[in-house]
């Protein structure tokens, strides 16, 4: 079968997460194919969100989480006693729901996290330019910023913001890249451009969105997951998730019947 | 036929009626008003009385070029009355500048360490803490100075005198501390948490997430609490009074014994005759730290409020 061949990026295997003692997510098993746009769906508190976060290990900033069973990235178990988180961040690349540049100027922002990795060889001005340029270029904003790169980056539009957010994580090289309803933030044509590039992205990283928008995950991703309750309910490549939905909850979930 | 009662209509007497309520709230407007400007005017009324009484001198006797140049301060002198407060200027500003290399890091690392790294009762129990210490009496500061810093530093460091610039520097530093703290925590939370995650989920460690995005973001705010903390050194009079040996002196090293601007006044104000060159001499001097401490002051709010920033 031509599916042996797929490799997985992400991989998890009896995921369970609890907040203190409240138990968000339940006996995860994803396997989330490389390369591919998966979209997360769901209604609001079913532990897509969560589910996300555990994969950068960043649910950790709140104290509180205990995670039992594993997550791989790429072959690796993210929770193995060896692993370095820094390594793990550089590797999985997170957009937010709201934009959140740094109160530095565009270049800064682009160039931010390359810099926390450099270690002591620096790189000449030149050279960083042309990370700065190709990162705005992948994101589909250097035309846009490329005469104001030192002015600061909250004056970008949300859209922009959006972008630019995506655009720094590149310059570090990761695989995988996480978002967390991208677009929640914009108005429609703004979604509409930040879609259009995230679609663009596809095949050069693995990419794993969690929407709120149906449309969004029907029109932007290639594979689909729903999630109720902090369960998976299903998987299925997008089309197929949509048009003959295998369980009842997801039928009437994308119907509309509830969520 | 059909009969309208009118008592649906409302009788324009019965809504003029002035009742409690609308007395009450009267009442409450123009006490909050009269709280209000008051405080301004009490300000206003301070800074006219301090010049009203300083400002004979300042036209008659005052010699700007003595007066900050010359480090004789003799206004008890029968025959030859010199007002030099260049020593006393000199004094003052060791004293603080040495306060501040003590403050400036303990407060620093101790509003990051409440702000950025300890959590839950821990966090609680040290503000509280940082707070307590602020509400020490300066006296008891100065008491300190006098009974323990002083034997100690003449045991430490060999030295004849034990009050000198270095432990009122000291202690001034540490009654500055816990203010600025707590300035510069509250400019550290201010902090958007969007921007420690972006980093974080970029990979920084916590160390690159404090002093690549939280301290810049959070800059004026620190700055802020340093010029605070230079204004309360400059307005501190007991405890460096206590502690500074008090003796007109320009100091020549950290174990020189000087004399604050402040406790000159403190000292010297109730000894001198109402109204006499002396008297105004004071006042003076009152004026010219009213300016300061308001420079500083209005500087540290001008900052906070990024007027600086382009």
């Amino acid at each position: 079968m031509a599916s042996q061949d797929v490799a997985y990026a992400i991989e998890t295997e009896a995921l369970n997460l609890w907040y203190g003692t409240f138990q968000a997510l339940f006996d995860i098993n994803l396997q989330i194919k490389q390369g591919r746009i998966t979209s997360m769906i769901g209604p609001s508190g079913c532990g897509k969100t969560t589910f996300l976060r555990s994969v950068n290990r960043i649910n950790e900033r709140l104290g509180y989480v205990r995670t039992t069973g594993s997550i791989e990235v790429l072959g690796h178990d993210i929770y193995g006693p060896d692993v370095e988180l820094v390594q793990i961040r550089k590797q999985v690349g997170m957009v937010f729901q709201r934009p959140n540049p740094l109160p530095l100027s565009i270049r800064k922002n682009v160039i931010f996290g390359y810099r926390l990795h450099e270690g002591p060889h620096r790189l000449g001005k030149a050279q960083r330019d042309e990370i700065v340029e190709g990162a705005l270029r992948q994101v589909l904003l250097w035309d846009e910023v490329k005469d104001r790169l030192n002015r600061p980056a909250i004056e970008l539009s949300l859209e922009e913001q959006q972008k630019l957010c995506i655009a720094r994580l590149l310059p570090v090289k990761p695989a995988v890249l996480l978002m967390d309803e991208p677009c929640s933030a914009l108005d429609p044509k703004g979604t509409e451009a930040v879609e259009e590039m995230i679609w663009e992205l596809r095949g050069r990283y693995t990419i794993l969105i969690v929407t709120h928008n149906m449309a969004q995950a029907r029109r932007a991703s290639e594979e689909c997951i729903f999630m109720l309750l902090g369960k998976v309910i299903e998987h299925t490549p997008t089309g197929e998730l949509f048009v003959t939905p295998q369980n009842r909850e997801t039928a009437d979930y994308i119907e509309g019947r509830y969520g | 036929m059909s009969r309208v009662t009118p008592a649906s209509i409302p009788d324009t007497q019965v809504m003029d009626r002035r009742n409690l309520d609308w007395y009450v709230d009267k009442a409450v407007q123009v006490l909050v008003f009269v709280g209000g400007v008051s405080a301004i005017l009490f300000i206003i009324g301070i800074f006219v009385f301090i010049t009203k009484e300083g400002f004979g001198f300042l036209t008659t006797t005052f010699d700007a070029q003595e007066f900050f140049t010359s480090p004789r301060w003799r206004p008890t002198s029968e025959h030859n009355p010199t007002y030099g407060a260049l020593a006393l200027i000199v004094g003052t500003a060791s004293v603080t500048g040495l306060a501040m290399l003590v403050a400036v890091p303990f407060s620093l690392g101790a509003a990051i360490y409440i702000g950025e790294f300890a959590t839950g009762k821990t966090r609680e129990a040290l503000k509280v803490l940082v707070e307590l210490l602020a509400a020490i009496p300066s006296v008891v500061w100065g008491f300190i100075g006098l009974s323990m810093m002083n034997p100690l530093i003449i045991k430490l460091f060999n030295v004849p005198v034990g009050l000198n610039v270095l432990n009122a520097g000291v202690i001034l530093g540490l009654m500055a501390a816990p203010i600025m703290t707590t300035i510069a925590e509250d400019s550290l939370k201010a902090v958007p948490d969007g921007y420690r995650e972006a980093a974080e989920a970029l990979g920084a460690t916590r160390w690159q997430v404090i002093f690549k995005v939280v301290l810049p973001a959070a800059k004026n705010g620190l700055v802020a609490a340093v010029l605070l903390g230079v204004g309360r050194g400059f307005g501190e009079t007991m405890a460096v009074l206590m502690a500074s040996g008090h003796s007109i002196n320009l100091p020549t090293s950290i174990f020189d014994s000087v004399r604050a601007l402040t406790a000159t006044i403190a000292a010297e104000l109730g000894e001198t005759a109402v109204g006499s060159d002396h008297y105004r001499a004071l006042f003076t001097l009152g004026i010219f730290l009213f300016l300061i401490t308001f420079l500083i002051n209005l500087t540290a709010d001008l900052v906070v409020r990024g007027i600086r920033k382009k």
